[in-house]
């Protein structure tokens, strides 16, 4: 990671989580939960509050619907720390990777709910865009998704595009598969927090 | 508490730690990073990118603004707001077209 603070300048206690996850995982801990334990008082602590409540929290949008909704922004974002964690993820919450592969290869075309479809395309324009009007909103809700929903899901993008710049900016190492697949598992049983 | 109404407080107490708490960078810059507006020059790169292509960012973009005197840690409070700045544009720009489409079809 850069800057160098990042790699070099935790404290004692994090530095015994950081040796103990390697210890019982046989893996360094990923870049993405490092951030979250430099001066946590700054961002950390809250920006974890925030992503456990956006993606397992209370919505009627499953945990598989909200990583893929993760990688799917993600992919927008040109993360590549991103996309593999929240794919592995959202193929794991699903246990369908042909799901997730066709959504990030091509979604209009993925055999997938057309209100999920809807929601995706909404964050995919926000994401490129920047902004979003109320037409894009109607579309949404004529799909038959509800506000509550499209609030979630307005959640997860933020949630996203807030990491996956911070992955590209401090160079988040990307993972082997097999590192992301153990992410992914550690994800669904333990969540953000 | 709703849930919605939940996330809308964490996401206020993330942006007000960043901005109005204590920090290495000063408040003002925080600030400027946060609405990608008015950046000194060695940051001006970084930042930018931060906020508008971050997969541009190169290790040459922190070495432009540290050698102009920023710090480590001044980076990360400054990159870190640079993102959350324009993430929260964003969420609040689609919170705000689900308001108006939402007045509308009650009002109609």
């Amino acid at each position: 990671m850069r800057p160098g603070v990042l790699e070099h300048g935790y404290g004692v206690g994090p530095k015994l989580l950081f040796r103990l996850i390697r210890l019982m995982s046989g893996r360094p801990a990923p870049d993405a939960a490092k951030l979250t334990f430099y001066r946590p008082d700054f961002y950390g602590t809250h920006m974890k509050t925030f992503t456990q409540e956006a993606m397992r929290g209370r919505s009627t949008w499953s945990v598989g619907d909200r990583e893929l909704m993760a990688a799917y922004v993600s992919k927008v974002n040109d993360s590549p720390f991103c996309v593999g964690a929240h794919t592995a993820t959202a193929t794991r919450a699903y246990q369908d990777g042909e799901r997730v592969a066709a959504v990030l290869a091509d979604l209009d075309s993925a055999t997938i709910e057309e209100g999920l479809r809807a929601t995706l395309g909404m964050l995919g324009k926000l994401t490129s865009e920047g902004t979003l009007n109320a037409d894009d909103i109607r579309a949404v809700l004529s799909a038959g998704v509800s506000r509550q929903q499209i609030g979630d899901a307005l959640a997860v993008g933020f949630a996203f595009n807030t990491t996956d710049r911070l992955a590209n900016a401090f160079a988040f190492q990307v993972l082997s598969q097999e590192g992301f697949e153990a992410g992914a598992k550690y994800l669904l049983k333990r969540g953000y927090r | 508490m709703p849930a919605e109404s939940e996330k809308r407080s964490i996401h206020h107490l993330l942006v007000d730690r960043i901005l109005q708490g204590p920090g290495r960078a000063p408040a003002d810059q925080r600030a400027r990073a946060f609405d990608n507006a008015n950046l000194p020059e060695p940051l001006g790169p970084l930042l930018d990118k931060v906020a508008t292509k971050s997969a541009q960012v190169t290790d040459a973009d922190f070495a432009t603004a540290m050698e102009a005197g920023f710090t480590d840690d001044q980076l990360f409070e400054l990159v870190i707001c640079a993102a959350v700045g324009e993430s929260t544009r964003q969420y609040e720009a689609g919170l705000a077209a689900l308001a108006e489409a939402i007045a509308d079809t009650e009002a109609g």
